[in-house]
């Protein structure tokens, strides 16, 4: 196969056509999509939409919920762990806070948990992998904020609550867009950068679905540079964190009350028991599910360990019927399919286009109808590009961004994705990027209200692993928003109930018992165990030749 | 990975191998895979050496060599393709202090650098962790900097790190370079970058509840109210049809 910059020859013709049609292209605004017309892409090309990947939760609270078969198998599955066999006798660690997950949502929620008077050695954060490998340091595009006088808190929630189709519960996406400017305000206080113009004021984009330009970034390693930060004011005050342990189940009191949780250290393959007063959870979501078979932009621990967890203890889940695609993730090439192509490359005036080198769309629609109507190109019309291997995408215009913006943007405000695509030899300032959306977000979860309480006693939620803030749908930079938002509303929270004069629950796993009897009920054949913890990428000619040695028989 | 890629319509190309020895052991693997992929394609399924899988989070630094070649390699294992005759092996963790400090009783001088990082006046200059950088960051060039005190042009050019901690690794003179470049970047964050005055007026005005009567009204409406409301916002910033 020849390849000329990057790309086979036999892309090249359509590459063309995006280079003829450049020029005429760049005054050239296609008209938004209405409501209705919204709705007919959504329900015609939206996976969530599609019944024959769907299956019903079939026991607990929110039993009959139909939602993604992946989802389903997890909560549906058999503990890991047989609740008898384990002694809870012993403490390994007895904390106030128990933070649960060390993304962006869990380092926030220790940082405001400290600052709000919780000593750091009565504070515990344990994750699944390293602090930090996770969806928060990937993030790209931005982060919303109305800091502008020519925008308000107000225009932002209209834009949050339109955006997510008006599911959003209202107390949440007004938390979500009230607290935003002084989320960037504590990011400055610790000295995380943000992009400013000559005048000193900020650089704000559009995103797809927001009425005004309220996006700030770092060039396009926002959430790395949010994060990064985050971590090391973290470290800064000795808050600690055990890696590589993550928590495989909730502990519960004879009432149901959350009094700590049950960790599983990955390498040792030894359990630990964590008493605590309060337990945060910050889990993240479950892209490494691969809902409805979709390529991930997500980071590898990402497996709905925390939602399942909450669930078997008697939580109450909304919305997880809806999964985010991405419009953008890469389609070309093989290497990284699905990788996230930053919504900045489209915030800066980046055009989404067929094969003739036509554009297909309002390029900032909310994510899930952008990302349907590129689906339509691709599966109800000739106008795709295909790849040698049979992959399908359409172009994504990046060259466009230098004629408006001028010479230098990309390499000054994508640099990420300039290198990312330089090391498979493609110029994205000279030509196209293939893409085809990619599982991104998990929208629903679990439920809490604005101060983080969850249905259940003792366990508080923020972070992806949250249903409501966004409703079905999320726009673009309000997912590291969130992730401060609420991570740091549970912080405070969670100082205030360590606050309190109770005693500490007894510790038992009897909501695991339950399950297991709930779960006998239903005579389920092809039995399956959670939490997963990780995703099997091994291929199949390695996984018909494992074998279990009896050490590790469960 | 092929059970992730419903998009994909699967065609008869033979993909031609690559023979790679992963810690030692032979193995002949797609050409077309990256070193983690590669990895997984052989039989581990990986603990240590994987996070994001995008090139963010520096969880999957490697080390490699080729087959007649003295020198020594290093990559992101996410981000590199196979090669025949690598000899891989991955970093599980790097071992470098971080040093403590309140971010708040700084300033952004040499001195605060030299003060937490003394080592980094041992700088011999030799450009090995220049020459490691998976983001090919002119590594050498921001420790100078930040031994100058020159916070923004060492802010710059690092910026695009990961913490993979390949440099530390590699540096003679025991250097933690990503660590002393986080204080650099927090440094100019909070003193050096300007700051822009319509935040702490908005927060002030949303401290003051300024927008709470607003809030109130929207979430008292029905959902045919608010509907009506977002559909009639206006789009002062940008070009609609």
């Amino acid at each position: 196969m020849k390849f000329i910059r990057g790309y086979p020859e036999t892309m090249r013709k359509s590459i063309d056509n995006v280079n003829k049609t450049r020029s005429k292209r760049i005054d050239e605004v296609i008209a938004d999509m209405t409501l209705e017309e919204r709705d007919k892409v959504l329900k015609s090309f939206h996976p969530d939409y599609k019944k024959e990947t769907k299956e019903n939760i079939a026991w607990g609270s929110n039993k009959g919920d139909i939602v993604p078969i992946e989802v389903a198998s997890i909560l549906n599955a058999y503990p890991t762990v047989s609740p008898d066999t384990i002694d809870l006798s012993k403490v390994d660690y007895d904390v106030g806070v128990l933070i649960i997950g060390a993304g962006g949502a869990g380092t926030s929620a220790a940082l405001w948990a400290k600052y709000s008077g919780v000593p750091e050695n009565q504070i515990l954060v344990v994750t699944k992998l390293r602090h930090g490998d996770c969806n928060t340091i990937m993030a790209q595009g931005g982060i919303q904020a109305a800091d502008r006088s020519e925008d308000s808190p107000l225009i932002h929630y209209l834009d949050v609550m339109g955006g997510g189709h008006f599911t959003n519960e209202p107390e949440l996406a007004r938390a979500l867009t009230e607290d935003a400017p002084a989320i960037i305000k504590w990011h400055k206080d610790i000295g995380t950068m943000y992009d400013l113009n000559e005048d000193g004021s900020f650089v704000e984009n559009p995103g797809g679905g927001t009425s005004r330009n309220r996006m700030h970034a770092t060039k396009d390693y926002t959430g790395m540079e949010i994060f990064r930060t985050l971590r090391d004011e973290f470290r800064d005050l000795s808050i600690p964190v055990l890696e590589f342990m993550p928590a495989i189940e909730l502990l519960t009191d004879e009432k149901g009350k959350i009094t700590g949780a049950l960790l599983y250290h990955l390498e040792t393959k030894q359990y630990f028991v964590v008493r605590a007063k309060i337990t945060v959870l910050t889990t993240g979501g479950f892209g490494r599910l691969h809902v409805a078979g979709f390529p991930t932009t997500n980071h590898y621990g990402a497996t709905m360990d925390g939602v399942l967890m909450a669930y078997r203890a008697g939580a109450q889940l909304k919305h997880l019927d809806s999964t985010q695609f991405h419009p953008t993730g890469a389609a070309f090439p093989e290497q990284i399919i699905g990788l996230l192509v930053t919504e900045k490359v489209r915030s800066l005036g980046g055009q989404v286009l067929g094969y003739d080198g036509e554009q297909l769309c309002y390029p900032l629609e909310p994510r899930d109808v952008e990302a349907s109507a590129l689906i339509r190109c691709c599966i109800s019309t000739e106008n795709y590009i295909e790849t040698p291997s049979g992959m399908r995408g359409v172009w994504l215009d990046s060259p466009i961004i230098e004629e408006i913006k001028g010479k230098g943007t990309i390499q000054r405000d994508l640099s990420a994705m300039y290198r990312m695509f330089q090391r498979f030899d493609i110029d994205i300032t000279e030509d196209p990027i293939l893409v085809y959306p990619a599982l991104h977000y998990q929208n629903g979860g679990v439920i809490h209200n604005k101060n983080c309480y969850t249905s259940l006693k003792g366990l508080l939620a923020a972070g992806e692993i949250s249903g409501g803030v966004h409703g079905k749908n999320r726009l673009m930079g309000n997912s590291l928003l969130e992730i401060n938002v609420f991570g740091r509303r549970a912080g405070i929270t969670a100082a205030k109930e360590y606050k309190k004069q109770i005693a500490k629950g007894n510790l038992t796993l009897n909501h695991l018992k339950k399950t297991v009897t709930a779960l006998d009920a239903l005579n389920i054949k092809d039995k399956k165990y959670a939490p997963i913890l990780l995703p099997e990428y091994r291929e199949e000619a390695v996984q018909n030749r494992l074998i279990q040695l009896y050490e590790e028989i469960r | 990975m092929s059970k992730a890629k419903a998009n994909s319509k699967p065609k008869d190309n033979v993909s031609p191998t690559v023979r790679i020895y992963i810690m030692g052991e032979a193995k002949d693997v797609p050409a077309s895979l990256t070193i983690m992929k590669a990895i997984e394609y052989a039989g581990y399924k990986l603990t240590r050496g994987a996070g994001c899988r995008a090139g963010f989070c520096g969880a999957c630094a490697t080390i490699y060599r080729k087959e007649g070649d003295y020198r020594i390699y290093t990559a992101l294992a996410c981000q590199t393709m196979v090669e025949d005759g690598m000899y891989l092996t991955q970093l599980p963790f790097v071992p470098a202090e971080k040093v403590k400090y309140n971010i708040k009783d700084l300033s952004p001088s040499a001195e605060t650098i030299l003060r937490y990082y003394p080592e980094v006046a041992r700088c011999l200059s030799c450009n090995a962790c220049s020459k490691v950088c998976p983001q090919d960051l002119s590594v050498m060039d921001y420790v100078q900097y930040a031994l100058q005190g020159q916070i923004e042009k060492a802010t710059e050019a690092s910026f695009d790190c990961v913490s993979c901690g390949l440099c530390a690794i590699r540096c003679p003179a025991e250097i933690p370079q990503y660590h002393v470049a986080e204080l650099v970047r927090r440094l100019y964050g909070k003193y050096i970058q300007k700051y822009p005055e319509t935040l702490d007026k908005r927060v002030k005005e949303i401290e003051d509840g300024v927008f709470e009567e607003g809030f109130k009204e929207f979430m008292s409406m029905s959902h045919d109210e608010i509907v009506e409301k977002y559909k009639a916002r206006d789009f002062i910033d940008q070009k609609k049809k």
